[in-house]
């Protein structure tokens, strides 16, 4: 009877709430907002309408064959003929999967070299140099043109050419904002890059994908796209308000440590580029001895919050002091008020689109 | 398969088997090396802040070592030529000069080493001397249990004189013997003579 | 050090199993001790050299480490099942994740596979052992001391925690402290060397021990898969050693090969990582894809479709398998050139297994179809692989790989390549040779509960992570927020994980009920079977065959099964060589463990010391000149009458 029916019966069923599942929203890779992660997107699609072709004939073939071809009781004394193999019918099962192999190439490659460059339409446009250093466990932004840094999050202009130069401190980490490129890893002593455009403005999920030790899971940063006037608002607004980063400061922010969003005044470019070595001075393993025994406990998250104690830029009068200027400077994006706590729980993994 | 001619080494299935076993592991052994080597010319620029193989590397002492396992190499070949004529003595007294040069190798290696230790290359020093040491000092074990390996086939052999299984033993033990050497080729030419070239 | 750095201690969980552990050890030595059994261990196990006994041991610590590698993968499935959930804090997960990975694919796939290797091989190609019979033994128990040893730092001194990749710089000592991935570097390296031996017995067992007569395209599939297996372990293996060599050199002695600073590269681990770590996916799936040749050519009563095809496949995929490994890291910054090209080769790959699908397909096709247990698990591989094999595709798209890279759409398709491929192949040889092994065979009611259970309960599982994987979701994260929206589909997920469990119970039950109940009549032959192993009696005697087949064709019983020439004619009864046991494998496998287990905890002096043990059993396995014993024609007359009956 009936084992195979029930197989396939089985696997209906099982794939059937999964499919309705993950469709219920659009999953956050079919929902490209960005000329690079719409090629990927694109690409994909294409791959996945070959894929089902080849699961659809397997699993009707194979479902044909054991149903067809099922032992009877009353066939008992029936004895299959041996068969060697023909020739023609497997050099079609040879030939069809180097077509596909090939049908898949030819895009692939065409991609692969697309995302590596400043996506079509926007060749003519300066794109606006962003240096990542990631470290444990959070994401350090570098404007060097504007000399603003940021921490856990990204302002970028919408419909703008952005070129990452990425590196880290310490382990290797992978930066990934799905709905606008895909990922690339970022590693101490070498540098990567990634290309990157936001169709409209809007709030886009960022983390790391590569596991790094106990903070990795809250690893996350949200790129914040907005209208190039908002944007440069937003770089004069930091440029006023926000405390210029030390070198001490800095070595406080490399420790190992999960933190909120922060904003600074000033790169560290000035003092180090991860990508050209150097990282080791900042690394205590004493730091990370302490991780390893005391973990973290309970499940809490232990978002630190470190003191901005650096000298703050003469700025207009009338911009008064904030106590978390941090939330000052992204007021004007397009994102509500964060404080450390709130945005230490949002940042588990947390989505935008939802 | 016994016949007249066969020698002695491959006159039972199983010393077949084993010289046959034996030459799938030298396979290996040439990976391990070749995945050593790789490492080692990757590595080999990143000096930090230590010394480079130029500043280090002495000629004279890489060459005496060289000409002492290239002749051990060719005394243990004329060792296993005394085996097949059946001649214990003579198998016996080129084994122990093989012996005798390899250990004047490793003394030479040794004190090349200490020598490294001195002008301040250890192994901790950096990506390189980590390479440099990690690939010589396999080479330098892989030497040294050689003639530890070697000491108990000898007192095997003299115990039991040429037999089947002793020279089947003796014979693995002069192919294990070989492939370092040829590996030291590949140490001399790759790492000391680019080295001091480049 | 003091006692709680020694000890692992603090959670109640980890308490719980230690004590769980200590009770079960207890309970060994009482029972043991009880049934005076301890000299039957010694004599008829511990130190055996028969390919039989090892293959069984082999399996039983396999299906020993599947249990704690489960357990691994249920808690982390129950960690992620509902957002933010506090079963487990971050260090914990990332230490079970790191377990998991470890003992499924080292200490779970390999001894399963290699024990059936152990148990088959000699006897499909009529052989009274393998090769080295006293190295196999080796090989055995080094891949235990590996295991007990990597097993042990759940209890001493504390787990690995930088995931069974272990990449660097994460995985140096000053970004994780403490022993445990010391464990890792050590344990592994011990096993490894083992698997290594493993792969050089079998080369040459199956290049010189073939029955007369069977030429290289009359080799059963099985061996065939076996015998490419071996050649890619003596390929790959010794790139792990000198990977993990480096990585014990850089955490115990201060080394820079992987470090950030000094000049060190952690690029150089990925590629030495993965130079091994590709063609060990192979290494674990080939065989399986032999054993479920053998089954599905088994119960569809016809030969296997397109064997010489289904032999170039396998080789053409043993070739690709070390041209493609650059894949596992596309995201590395390569250049566009460098990533096209590795598409390319990772793509190929999916040509030879494409064959293989058909070749099964039309195996199928105008037989007679029995749906056994062990055909069950056959035919549940091919739809099963099938997706994890055009996942494999999608993800060999580097562009395509941007998006999915380190996320669970990952993590879903390597468990739908490594269960269907792997543990399903296992379970439908277990089935299909139990019997051979130990002269019954499973319950079949209870093996359809194993099935059906396993199968439903592991799509369950793994397909709501395709999902979640395009949704945004990367691997290895202890925790997420309400706010994604994974929930449902993990919640799914970690249901699915409790199916899965609950078919491992019921083959846990299936063979205890089987070993107490089922009948002991199953002849030698109890499936019509198509290869030599049938031709000799269940539970296959030590000598494995009374007289050396003769093989004229492939599948060379089936025919002489036709043709009614499978009796044995007393005179050509002769007297049969046997190796002798041997006490120094495992007394030599003891001494790595126990010099392992100082490295592991930078004891040197005392490494030193122990390191004479492996000098010792070196030295005096250089000196054994046993020559074994005989088995005489008189014996092997009344061991054959017991199951023929009369001799002609």
């Amino acid at each position: 009877m009936t084992a195979m029916k029930k197989l396939l019966y089985t696997f209906t069923l099982l794939l059937l709430p999964v499919f309705l599942a993950g469709c219920e929203s659009k999953l956050l890779v079919f929902d490209p907002k960005g000329p690079i992660a719409r090629s990927l997107t694109d690409l994909i699609i294409y791959s996945i309408i070959f894929m089902l072709v080849i699961v659809v004939v397997i699993f009707v073939l194979f479902g044909y064959f054991i149903w067809k071809y099922r032992a009877r009781k009353d066939d008992g004394d029936f004895e299959p003929k041996e068969e060697k193999g023909n020739h023609w019918l497997e050099i079609t099962w040879f030939t069809i999967p180097v077509l596909i192999v090939i049908a898949l190439m030819i895009p692939t490659a065409k991609t692969i070299y697309e995302v590596e460059d400043v996506p079509q339409g926007y060749e003519e446009e300066e794109p606006l140099v962003i240096h990542v250093t990631s470290a444990d466990w959070k994401w350090i932004f570098s404007y060097p043109d504007q000399d603003i840094e940021t921490v856990n999050y990204i302002n970028i202009p919408a419909d703008h050419p952005v070129q990452f130069k990425m590196t880290s401190a310490g382990t290797m980490q992978s930066f990934w904002v799905p709905e606008l490129a895909g990922q690339k890893y970022t590693m101490a002593n070498m540098q990567t890059e990634l290309y990157m455009v936001a169709d409209k403005p809007g709030t886009f999920y960022g983390r790391n994908t590569n596991f790094n030790g106990q903070g990795y899971a809250h690893m996350t940063f949200d790129v914040e796209a907005l209208e190039k006037d908002d944007f440069n608002e937003w770089v004069n607004d930091v440029k006023n308000t926000a405390y210029d980063l030390t070198e001490d400061q800095y070595g406080e922010l490399l420790e190992p440590s999960v933190l909120g969003r922060m904003t600074f005044n000033g790169t560290h470019l000035d003092w180090i580029d991860h990508a050209h070595g150097g990282s080791e001075q900042y690394i205590d393993p004493e730091l990370y001895k302490e991780y390893h025994q005391e973990g973290f406990q309970d499940g809490e998250v232990p978002v630190r919050e470190i003191e901005q104690s650096g000298v703050r830029e003469e700025t207009d009068n009338e911009q008064e002091t904030h106590q978390q200027h941090e939330t000052e400077a992204s007021e004007q994006g397009a994102h509500e008020h964060h404080d450390m706590e709130q945005d230490s729980e949002s940042d588990t993994a947390d989505h935008s689109h939802h | 398969m016994t016949s007249q001619t066969t020698p002695l080494e491959y006159k039972s299935h199983q010393s077949q088997m084993n010289i046959l076993g034996f030459w799938v592991f030298l396979g290996a052994e040439i990976v391990l090396f070749s995945t050593l080597f790789a490492s080692y010319f990757i590595l080999e620029h990143n000096t930090a802040a230590g010394p480079s193989g130029q500043d280090i590397f002495i000629l004279k002492d890489v060459l005496i070592e060289t000409f002492l396992l290239l002749t051990s190499s060719f005394t243990c070949g004329l060792a296993i030529h005394s085996m097949r004529n059946h001649d214990k003595k003579g198998l016996l007294i080129w084994m122990i000069v093989t012996l005798l040069l390899g250990a004047g190798f490793l003394y030479m290696e040794i004190n090349e080493f200490i020598h490294y230790i001195h002008e301040g290359a250890t192994i901790q020093t950096s990506g390189f001397t980590a390479a440099f040491f990690t690939l010589l000092g396999t080479h330098g074990a892989h030497v040294t249990f050689g003639v530890f390996w070697i000491i108990m086939l000898l007192i095997q052999l003299v115990r039991r004189g040429i037999t089947e299984k002793t020279s089947s033993k003796l014979f693995i033990a002069s192919l294990y013997w070989h492939f370092l050497d040829v590996v030291w080729i590949f140490i001399f030419t790759f790492v000391y003579l680019k080295g001091m070239v480049m | 050090m003091t006692f709680d750095e020694f000890f692992v201690t603090g959670d109640p969980l980890i308490l719980a199993s230690q004590i769980a552990i200590g009770l079960t050890l207890i309970g060994l030595v009482a029972l043991v001790s009880y049934l005076k059994r301890w000299k039957w261990l010694w004599r008829e196990w511990f130190t055996t050299v028969d390919h039989k006994k090892i293959g069984i041991m082999y399996i039983l610590a396999g299906v020993l480490m599947f249990f704690r590698g489960g357990v691994d993968g249920l808690l982390m499935r129950a960690q992620t099942s509902r957002p933010e959930l506090q079963l487990l804090d971050a260090q914990h997960y990332d230490e079970i994740f790191t377990t998991h990975g470890v003992i499924m694919i080292l200490f779970m796939a390999m001894p399963l596979l290699i024990g059936i290797m152990n148990v088959v091989i000699p006897l499909q190609i009529g052989a009274r052992d393998v090769a080295f019979p006293k190295l196999n033994a080796l090989s055995f128990w080094l891949f235990f001391a590996g295991a007990m040893l990597f097993n042990l730092s759940f209890v001493i001194g504390g787990s690995p925690d930088a995931g069974w990749t272990s990449y660097f710089p994460l995985a140096g000592k000053e970004f994780t402290p403490g022993v445990g991935n010391n464990y890792y570097a050590i344990a592994l390296q011990i096993a490894g060397i083992g698997t290594l031996a493993t792969g050089i017995n079998f080369v040459v067992t199956i290049i010189k021990m073939r029955a007369p007569g069977m030429s290289w395209m009359k080799l059963p599939i099985f061996v065939w898969t076996t015998f490419i297996t071996s050649i890619i372990i003596v390929a790959a293996f010794p790139i792990f050693t000198v990977a993990l060599a480096y990585m014990s050199l850089d955490r115990l002695f201060g080394t820079h090969f992987f470090t950030v600073a000094s000049g060190g590269d952690p690029m150089l681990w990925l590629n030495l990582f993965w130079l091994w770590g590709h063609p060990e996916v192979y290494i674990v799936v080939l065989p399986a894809f032999g054993m479920f040749s053998e089954v599905i050519a088994t119960f569809a009563r016809k030969n296997l479709y397109g064997y010489k095809s289904m032999v170039y496949a396998v080789a053409g995929i043993a070739f690709l398998s070390m041209l493609v490994w650059v894949h596992h890291f596309y995201t590395m910054g390569n250049s566009a050139a460098v990533n096209s090209i590795f598409s390319l080769t990772t793509m190929m790959i999916a040509i030879p297994t494409g064959v293989k699908i058909f070749n099964w397909l039309f195996t199928l096709r105008k037989g007679r179809i029995e749906f056994s247990t062990s055909m069950l698990w056959a035919l549940a591989f091919i739809p099963c692989f099938t997706i994890g094999g055009v996942t494999g595709v999608m993800l060999a798209m580097a562009a395509a790989d941007y998006q999915y890279h380190n996320t669970m759409f990952l993590v879903a398709h390597f468990h739908y390549v490594l269960i269907p491929g792997v543990v399903f192949a296992v379970f439908a040889g277990l089935y299909y040779w139990w019997p051979k092994m130990f002269g019954f065979k499973l319950n079949e009611k209870i093996g359809r509960w194993h099935f059906w259970l396993f199968v439903i309960g592991f799509n369950l599982t793994f397909m709501p992570m395709f999902f979640v994987g395009l949704d945004g979701m990367s691997r290895r994260m202890y925790t997420y927020s309400e706010s994604t929206g994974w929930a449902p589909l993990l919640g799914l997920s970690a249901i699915g994980a409790l199916i899965m469990a609950a078919g491992f119970a019921a083959l846990c039950y299936n063979i205890y009920w089987s070993f107490r109940y089922a009948s002991r009549d199953v002849g030698n032959d109890p499936w019509n079977g198509r290869t030599l192993e049938w031709a000799t009696a269940s539970p296959a005697p030590e000598y494995n065959f009374a007289v050396e087949p003769q093989v004229e064709q492939l599948d060379d019983f089936w025919h002489k099964k036709k043709q009614g020439k499978t009796g044995l004619k007393k005179s050509e009864l002769k007297s049969v060589h046997m190796p002798s046991n041997s006490w120094t494998p495992i007394v030599l496998a003891v001494a790595f463990g126990v010099v392992g287990f100082f490295l592991v905890f930078e004891w040197f002096t005392l490494a030193v010391i122990a390191s004479i043990g492996i000098i010792v059993g070196l030295v005096a396995n250089s000196f054994d000149y046993d020559e074994g014993y005989h088995i005489e024609p008189e014996e092997l007359e009344e061991e054959e009458r017991k199951w023929r009956g009369d001799l002609q």
